[in-house]
This record gives C-alpha cells, structure tokens and sequence, in this order.
C-alpha cells in the first residue's frame, strides 16, 4: 500500500514535469533578459538589493515607457545562491527562452564569470560583468562577448593607490610604507594582486597578502595578522557577510577606519551597519553616487513602488547596490537602443545586441536623459576597449547621518599600466585557448 | 508474475557466472543501454547535457567509487572532495604540459594520482576506525583544497580558477564550449559504462569479498587470512580512483572550469557523495546510481516544478526545494533505512507476486 501511494506521487510528478516542456505560450515579441540573482546564502544581503535594483527599473521602463521603444522586457530571474553549478544549469534552462533567446546575461560573480565566458562566446551572447569578472576581459579582440566596463578591478586597485599617494602627501612618500590586500580566497578575490604587485615594485611600498576563506565569517587570525604586521593601509576585496565581519574585526582592533579601503562590492550600506557607529569613516571604491536624487530613482518610486510592485522595500531604494543593479539595467536598456539602431529591426538576438554594447557611450547628455545627473562620470565602449576606462572616486560612510559622502574627486586609473596587463593576459588566454584575436578596424 | 525467475535454469557455469544471472534483468539492463547509447545522443541538446545527464552519470562514477570504501569495505570517508580536485588538478596539469596525450589516457592517469594519494590518506585506517577515520579523512578535505588553493604551480602560475583546453578524441572535440553535447555526453558515458562493469566484476570477485569480510567483522576476517593493510588500502586505491577520475571529468567534460574552493567545496562534494550513498544504498552498484540520480535530479525537477509549473517566484521556490530536499531524505531514510536499492528490491519482490502482493 505504502509503495503503491509512494509509486503514483512518483509518476505524477514525473508527468508534470514533462508536461512543464510543453507549457510555454505564445505572446507578443519581448525583451528576454535573464538575471541570475542570489536572494538565498551567505551572500544574499548583498545579492537581495543588487537583483531589486535591476527588476525595479525594467519595470519602471515598461510602466513609464511601454518597454523599450514599444517592446516590453521580460526580466526573469534565477536564484544561483552564488552557486556556480546551478548557475551554469540557470544559463543553460535560460539561453533560448522567448523569441528573443536570451539577449545578455548578468552572472553577478566573478567565479561565474569565468565559467560562463567560454560558453557565451559559443553561444554569441554577450555577458555584462559591471566592474567584476575577469579583469582581462576588457580586451574585446580575444573576448568579444564579455564587457566589464565601466572599470575593471585592475584599474580600481591602481585608483586606490593613487588615493593613498594623495593622502600621504605625494607618490614619492609610499615608499616604505606597508600595504595590506584582505580578500576573498576566490579568483575574486585574488584579481587585484598582480597589479598591486606590479605597483608595490613600481612605488616601493610593501604588500601584505591576507587571504579570507569562504564565507568569511571566521576572520579573527587575519586581523591578529593586522595587527601584528601593522600595516599603514588596509584595501579589502570581499563580498557578502565578509565584509561585515571584517569591518567589525577591524573596529575590534582599532584599526583606523579612514585607512581602511574597500572595493566597490565591499562599499554598501550593509557592509557596514552591523559595526553601528564604529564603522564611521570607512572608505570604499564607487563607480556612481549612493543615495536617491535622481530622476531615475523618482520614477521608479512612482511608477513602481507607488503601484505596490517593488522588488524589494520601499526604504531600501537608493542603497549603494540598489544603484548599481539599476545601473546594470541603464546600461542594457541603452545597448538594446543602440542595437535597434544598428540593426535596424526591433527583434534583435544576443549577437546584434554585442554590437550594440560595443558602441555603448555614456555622456553628460545620455546620463541627464536617463535622470543620472551627477550619477557618474562619462565613458565609452569600443570594440577592442570593452572596459571604457571609467572614472573611480572613493565614498566614506558617515555613520551619524547613516550615509555614504563622495570624499575624493573623479580618479582616472593608471591606464597605461593596467592596460599592457590586460593585453598580456589576454593574449596567454587566446593562445591556451587557440583564439585568434579579431580585427577591429 | 511479471518478474518471474521460476523456470529460468542454469545449465553451464558460465551462465551461473553471468553478471545479469535472470532475463528480465538483463532485458531492462539491455534496454536502458540501448537508450542511453542508440537514442539519448540523437536528442540531447546543450540544457539536457550540462544540467542533467552530465551530472547525474558524473556523480554515478564518484559515488559509486565512494561505495567501494563506505559500503563494501565499511571505511568512513569524508575526503571525497578532496581526492575529486586531486583528479581535477593533476588532469589539468597533464592536460597542459602533454598537448598530444589523449584525453582517455589523461583521465585514467588522473586517477591514479588520485589513486596515490588516496592510499597515503587511507594509512591511518589501520589503526583507527569508524568515527576516528572520517574525521582523519577530513584532513584530505581541506588540506588538499588549501593546497591546490595556495601553491601555484598546480593552476601554472596563472588565476586560481582553472579552464580545460579544448582536446579532442578519436577526431572530435569533447571539452571547451564548442564540443557537441551529444559527443561530451557519449564520452562520459563510456568511462561509466565501463568502470561499472569493472566495478560489478571487483565487488564480487576474491578483492570484493575481503573487503566485505572486513566490513563485516575486521577481526574475523584477519582470522580468516584477509590481511587489512593490503584489503583496506586496495580499497582506498580503487575508491579514489574512480573519485579523481570522476573529479577530472568534473572538470574536463562537465563544467569546463573549477576553482577547488567552490566546486570541491566539503558540502558540496564529500557530503553530497556521502548522503548519494546513503539514500541510495550503502554496498550497491544500483544504489550509487539511485542516490546519484536522487541527489542531482531532485533540486532540478524541484525547480522546474515550483518555478515553471506551479509560478512561485525563484526565490521562494529556493525556499521551498531547501525544506523539501531536507524533509525528503529523511522521509526516505525513515521509510527505508537501506536505501533506495533496498526499494527496487521489494518492488521486484512484489512484482514476482503481482497482482496479489502482500
């Protein structure tokens, strides 16, 4: 009897799932732009208002605009849990849906990214890894799928060293001086080591290596290491609750928060509330302004939030992470207009779509059209560029006002040094891989 | 009556020595080959392949390896992860510094290192055992993920995370993302299909015996004349090569990239093997592929069900697959101690009493 019951659940589950391939319906052409999200794990309180962002303001076009020239987007999530197995099965379930195929892919982890590029070039859909992923990437003659822009990871590490040149009164005055990398044990994490030690031989300052196993709730040793070692500046690439232990670690030590960097993922108003007021002071890496003084924002409260169909809480709008997944939106919406343009049809697949990121150029009118003015600073996208060399400033947390303040101005990165890196990994990438570079003129 | 063996007679010893001894089983066995071979790769396309098929026969391979040691021969082990990036990396290593080598012959060797060093961390099975032995096994785990993580030699100096070259074999191209999924599919079945059979031959072959006798009571056993160094290392030896080869299939033909962290990570290997087994059936060819197919398929069929049937939201639904992935296990163990196996036993039983069951 037992079996008997257990035999039929069995079966007709079975049946559903196969009645699940034939349960697509026809509709009218959209937009198909999958987001592979992670509201669940050890990284969801970063994950959470990075996926909000990126819905709210697809929404808000389709609300405000009727989709993109007319044609609606379909954004379709699928929860990863930073997970690069199941992102690989969300990528593959979602490359062909609706008539569109998938048109970009956002992995949201530099792991991922790593394990998609292959796949995506195969299949000619372009990844977005806004200011993540694989920092040579940015040489779109051997990846021409992949787009990290606005910046990579090589020219933020080179940003920050410039911000402490400044501080200390002059490039000259890092010699001697001590430098600390605390980060993610992860390819993530390990992106900004070439290039620091390329700068610590450059500049003469000494670069201290600490790595922080996954998740990264376990960091005690590290910061005794801190403290032992006594470095003059802490630069920190983490994700997820790493941030916030290590921000606490380094508050428990009294390690000065003004000498304490983040990279632009350690850098959001959930890294730092858990250490309360002895956060203050914190500084992170930021490629746009926090807050919600742009008329992006306004329209996505009033015509999303107010309609009662926010992605997430309503006071949570305007966060760090909330800004960038809508900047990951912005950035699509435009290279789907671009597309349109170029190809001169509204029902563009993921390969025209390349074509419209690969001519991406954001400008002071563009960002005033969009309602970003003052978001950021402008930058543009060519075929061989996919990185655009955007400008860096850094923000420190003002814990009173519970706010994150611009402090620096608009930094450029050591371009010339970042970018003879990027052609020299890249170039060991293509020949491994027995990729011919293309031609782009 | 539909699983009828009355009648069915065995006149030579080489019958009495077939590894299929009753015709419905090597009917069925016959018939699900003929599919997976003749009909599967004309089908297949890139969703089925990578998200599916690919990880349930991978995962077939390692947990069948992990039953030689846990369920043949009653060794512990929680280093499964561990010996699965020994095969990853020294696949790669061998992959990168011999171009020519065919990809078969990398992958064999990739056990055996795997093989190798499995041996040297089965040694303390000698002295100390149950508990004490999986947690001297967890010791593989993490020193070899630290390793692989930290000294740069093993990932050739380059970033931590490691992509397989594209290779071909006998003429087509089976890793990289330009590879067929049918060819990729072909290739993994084919080290599964054989190693099984290997497999079914050692376990009830003289090795296969003197691992159980050890399994079953070491002391008696030693009294018998099975030596335990020899027994529980060529256990080690053959379990970590069947988990490094399925380890550098991970990464050649599954996913193409790996960085040890994440991918050898202990719950999501050692654990997931561990638990594949035991809902599967400890001591059981059939049951390595049971809780392999349980452990892989459920989360996929889970979502597919939650998100494209029913309409919860993704996260929800990640929600949902976490509690009922979590309350299935145990619903089975509860239901069935043995496993999944011992199920397809009384489902046989019942159906050679069809249709008066009892």
């Amino acid at each position: 009897m037992k079996f008997r019951t257990m035999a039929i659940a069995a079966a007709s589950a079975a049946a559903m799932v196969a009645g699940a391939g034939f349960a697509t319906v026809a509709a009218a052409y959209e937009y198909t732009v999958p987001n592979l999200v992670y509201r669940t794990g050890p990284y969801a309180p970063n994950g959470i208002p990075l996926a909000n962002g990126f819905i709210d303001y697809m929404n808000m076009l389709n609300e405000r605009d009727g989709g993109i020239d007319g044609v609606k987007v379909n954004v379709i999530e699928c929860e990863t849990g930073y997970n690069t197995k199941v992102s690989v099965e969300c990528y593959e379930n979602l490359k062909n849906e609706g008539e569109s195929g998938a048109l970009i892919f956002n992995p949201h982890s530099t792991g991922v990214t790593y394990a998609l590029i292959p796949k995506a070039t195969a299949d000619e859909i372009p990844i977005l890894s806004m200011g993540y992923g694989r920092t040579s990437a940015a040489d779109g003659t051997v990846f021409p799928y992949i787009f990290n822009f606005p910046a990579t990871y090589w020219s933020q590490a080179s940003v920050f060293v410039k911000y402490v040149g400044a501080k200390e009164g002059g490039m000259d005055n890092l010699k001697g001086k001590k430098i600390a990398l605390v980060y993610h044990n992860s390819a993530y994490g390990k992106e900004p080591i070439k290039t620091l030690e390329v700068l610590a031989e450059k500049y003469g300052f000494e670069l201290m290596l600490l790595p922080v196993d996954h998740p990264g709730q376990e960091q005690k040793a590290t910061w005794l290491q801190v403290r032992r070692g006594k470095p003059d500046w802490v630069f920190m690439w983490g994700w997820g609750v790493m941030n916030q232990v290590a921000i606490k670690e380094a508050a428990a030590i009294r390690f000065p928060m003004d000498h304490f960097i983040g990279v632009w993922w350690s850098g959001s108003e959930n890294d730092v509330a858990p250490a309360g007021d002895a956060a203050d002071g914190y500084l992170a890496g930021t490629m746009h302004a926090p807050g919600r003084d742009f008329g992006a924002i306004k329209d996505i409260i009033t015509h999303v939030y107010d309609k009662g169909n926010g992605g997430g809480d309503l006071d949570r709008v305007g966060e760090v992470l909330y800004n960038r997944g809508m900047l990951e939106a912005i950035f699509t919406a435009q290279a789907i207009r671009n597309a349109v343009k170029i190809h001169g049809t509204k029902e563009i697949n993921g390969k025209q779509l390349r074509d419209g990121l690969e001519v991406l150029t954001v400008t002071e009118e563009s960002l005033s059209a969009d309602g970003l003015s003052n978001f950021m600073k402008p930058f543009k996208v060519t075929c061989e560029d996919h990185e655009g060399a955007g400008l860096i400033a850094i923000q420190q947390w003002n814990a009173k006002d519970q706010k994150w303040v611009l402090v620096s101005d608009w930094i450029e990165p050591m371009t010339d040094i970042v970018r003879g890196l990027v052609k020299e990994d890249a170039g060991a990438f293509a020949k491994e891989n027995n990729i011919t570079p293309r031609s782009c003129s | 009556m539909l699983y009828r063996e009355t009648g069915q007679f065995k006149t030579s010893y080489q019958s009495d020595q077939a590894l299929f001894t009753i015709t419905q089983d090597r009917f069925l066995v016959g018939a699900i080959l003929a599919v997976a071979v003749f009909l599967i790769p004309f089908g297949i396309n890139d969703y089925w392949s990578k998200s599916i098929l690919l990880p349930f026969l991978v995962f077939a391979l390692i947990s069948l390896g992990l039953n030689i040691l846990v369920g043949y021969c009653g060794q512990i082990s929680l280093g499964t992860g561990g010996f699965m990036a020994v095969g990853a990396y020294s696949c790669y290593k061998i992959m990168t510094s011999f171009p020519e080598l065919n990809l078969i012959v990398v992958i064999v060797l990739a056990g055996l290192c795997a093989a190798g060093v499995g041996v040297l961390f089965g040694l303390p099975s000698l002295r100390i055992k149950g508990f004490y032995l999986a947690v001297a096994t967890l010791a593989a785990q993490f020193f070899l993920v630290w390793m692989f993580n930290k000294v740069p030699w093993f990932y050739n100096y380059e970033m931590s995370q490691i992509t397989a070259p594209p290779r071909e074999v006998f003429g087509v191209l089976v890793t990289s993302a330009e590879a067929s999924p049918a060819a990729q599919y072909l290739f993994m079945l084919g080290f599964v299909i054989v190693f099984t059979w290997i497999a079914m031959n050692l376990v009830r072959g003289r090795v296969g015996r003197s691992w159980m006798a050890i399994r079953d009571r070491d002391i008696a056993a030693e009294l018998m004349g099975v030596r335990p160094l020899q027994t529980k290392l060529t256990a080690f030896a053959v379990s970590s090569f069947y988990v490094g080869m399925g380890g550098a299939l991970v990464f050649t033909i599954w996913l193409g990239t790996v960085e040890v962290t994440e991918t050898f990570d202990i719950l999501q290997s050692s654990f997931f093997v561990l638990f594949a087994i035991i809902i599967g059936g400890l001591g059981s060819i059939l049951g390595s592929f049971l809780g392999a197919a349980f452990m892989t398929l459920m989360p996929v069929v889970l979502k597919v069900l939650l998100v494209d049937v029913v309409g919860v939201i993704p996260v929800t639904a990640k929600h949902i697959e976490f509690i009922l992935v979590g309350s299935l296990i145990i619903i089975f163990l509860i239901n069935e101690p043995h496993g999944m196996a011992r199920m397809w036993g009384i489902a046989k039983e019942k159906m050679r009493l069809w249709p008066f069951p009892y």
